[in-house]
């Protein structure tokens, strides 16, 4: 067997083509256009024929610089940057930098403003699973799940529009609570909404997850190891499927998550179809959690006394929260001046798309689209 | 490639028995899904998409909706901002400008608000900052043009404040 030269190959590949010659060996570049790939992410393929022997994904093509960019702002400003990781995920991304500052400054939040936290967030939560198992079944070829799952996410996307003014780059949540009550409104629509996703799963099963061509290609398909899992670092709907019952809301409480009963639904083989299961068992747990907090939502001031600039006194800071696709960690070291020295994020994405190589090798490139679908990253969570 | 290890031969009368089995289960599966969108294909009542633009009329966006930049007038073309800077300095793109003008009297007073929404992030904390509760969001969202001179706009219509 001869192999190319060295120098000749793909960024990120160390060993060349097999040149026998019935080989049918080739590199192929899928991206960063490519509608599976969710944004701008770049694969490059080693292929036999139609196996996929080896991805190497190439990622910088969203990279803003938040984190440098997050240097020279304030610490209030940093939350709306915040937004742009995940833009899935806003509120959690909010409620993380909140936390930190919160830690660092000893500031308390009122018991009504803990609560819109958990509610917002557990919607936020639904809404992005809600887009995700849109966008899922229309890679693996079933257009209609996407207008279905747009359908309901759009009563969620009204509740935050209502709320916060925007429906996708928040900037809700301060520290010490947010920057706004929420309306009258609110409640009634939250209701609603629980009301409608009850419905609105069972339809979603029915079209989706009972499908046999759905069910055909994701069985057995991208098998993650507990312990591949677990040394990758991954998170959230990944590492659960694999067999690890972690969840941050469980395993280390920030906010109120302690006083809610919820289950952490875990998987058992690791597969595509276990992560989808995962997604659509936390949905009914996060309906769980708002049932519980609509009935308990109490009166009183929604934030601690307001401040119009904030000096962190120096030394770091760290916290995480459960984001929809995992956990998102926050550490900022503060010099003491209004502005950090630095603001790391652990974005769950990252660590979630490192084991894409490890799940797709001996598959075939359509059951790599499937992998992608499942693995459900965001582009500009992985390259901030 | 490897092959696949395969068990002992089963026989064509269970081979079939399973083929069919498959084929049915298959079929009733695709059918009941079928059934949702049938469902919603014959009840128009649940149709919920909105006829863009052609409701633009009467499409009304929420109290908080952040669209861009505006100074709140009353009826005499007054405002309240006194041209403090507080939302320069909060914005956190260099959005706003405020440029400062002196009156008859020699006081400082506002010259000319300027907004680039070109920059805008429409992040809400210019408005959060103004003490005096000048400036608000407005509800429009159509604010693409052509032109990159037209994002850039004076927000107030008079000089000086109250």
């Amino acid at each position: 067997m001869e192999l190319q030269p060295v120098d000749n190959l793909p960024e990120g590949f160390t060993r060349g083509l097999n040149s026998d010659e019935t080989s049918e060996e080739y590199f192929l570049n899928m991206g960063p256009q490519h509608p599976s790939t969710h944004g701008v992410l770049r694969l490059v393929l080693k292929l036999d024929g139609e196996n996929v022997l080896e991805v190497v994904p190439h990622l910088g093509y969203v990279h803003r610089g938040i984190e440098k960019l997050a240097e020279s702002q304030t610490y209030l400003q940093n939350i709306h940057l915040t937004d742009r990781l995940d833009y899935l995920s806003s509120h959690f991304n909010n409620l993380g930098y909140c936390l930190a500052m919160e830690q660092a400054l000893d500031i308390g939040v009122p018991e009504r403003g803990e609560y819109i936290r958990v509610m917002v967030c557990e919607l936020q939560r639904i809404q992005s699973h809600l887009l995700w198992w849109g966008v899922t079944g229309m890679d693996l070829g079933a257009i209609s799940t996407f207008l279905y799952g747009f359908k309901e996410r759009e009563m969620i996307t009204d509740i935050f529009e209502e709320i916060c003014g925007a429906r996708l780059t928040m900037n809700f949540f301060r520290p010490g609570g947010s920057f706004a009550d929420v309306p009258d409104t609110f409640i009634p629509r939250v209701k609603k909404v629980i009301e409608r996703m009850h419905v609105a799963l069972d339809e979603y099963n029915t079209l989706l997850t009972d499908n046999i061509i759905f069910r055909e290609r994701t069985r057995a398909i991208g098998i993650l190891s507990r312990e591949k899992a677990l040394s990758y670092g991954c998170s959230g709907g990944v590492l659960r499927a694999s067999g690890v019952s972690y969840d941050v809301r469980r395993n280390d409480p920030y906010s109120i998550y302690d006083r809610f009963d919820f289950g952490i639904p875990v998987g058992s083989v690791g597969g595509c179809f276990d992560r989808y299961r995962m997604k659509m068992e936390e949905m009914p747990q996060s309906l769980r959690i708002l049932e519980q907090a609509v009935k308990d939502f109490p009166e009183g001031p929604y934030r601690s006394k307001e401040q119009s600039a904030y000096r962190l006194p120096q030394g770091s800071y760290y916290s995480q929260v459960e984001t929809a696709r995992g956990l998102l960690g926050t550490y900022i070291v503060a010099e003491g001046g209004a502005k950090p020295y630095r603001v790391k994020f652990r974005s769950p994405s990252f660590s979630n798309l490192s084991t894409l190589c490890e799940m797709a090798v001996g598959h075939k490139i359509a059951d790599l689209v499937t992998i992608l679908a499942t693995l459900d990253f965001v582009v500009p969570d992985i390259d901030r | 490639m490897k092959t696949r290890q395969v068990g002992d031969k089963e026989s064509l009368f269970h081979f079939w028995g399973r083929y069919l089995q498959k084929v049915a289960t298959g079929l009733v599966s695709l059918l009941s899904g079928m059934g949702v969108t049938i469902r919603y294909f014959v009840s128009p009542d649940k149709i919920i998409t909105q006829q863009y633009p052609e409701n633009r009329e009467n499409l009304q966006m929420m109290a908080r909706f952040r669209g861009h930049l505006a100074m709140i007038h009353d009826e005499n073309n007054q405002h309240r901002c006194t041209g403090c800077g507080i939302c320069e300095k909060a914005c956190p793109n260099g959005t706003i400008s405020v440029l400062t003008a002196k009156d008859l009297a020699g006081r400082k007073v506002l010259g000319r608000y300027i907004y680039r929404l070109s920059q805008c992030t429409l992040c809400n904390l210019c408005i959060e900052s103004c003490p005096f509760g000048a400036i608000s969001m407005g509800r429009d969202f159509e604010l693409a043009t052509y032109d990159r001179q037209q994002l850039t706009f004076i927000l107030n219509k008079t000089q000086g404040g109250k």
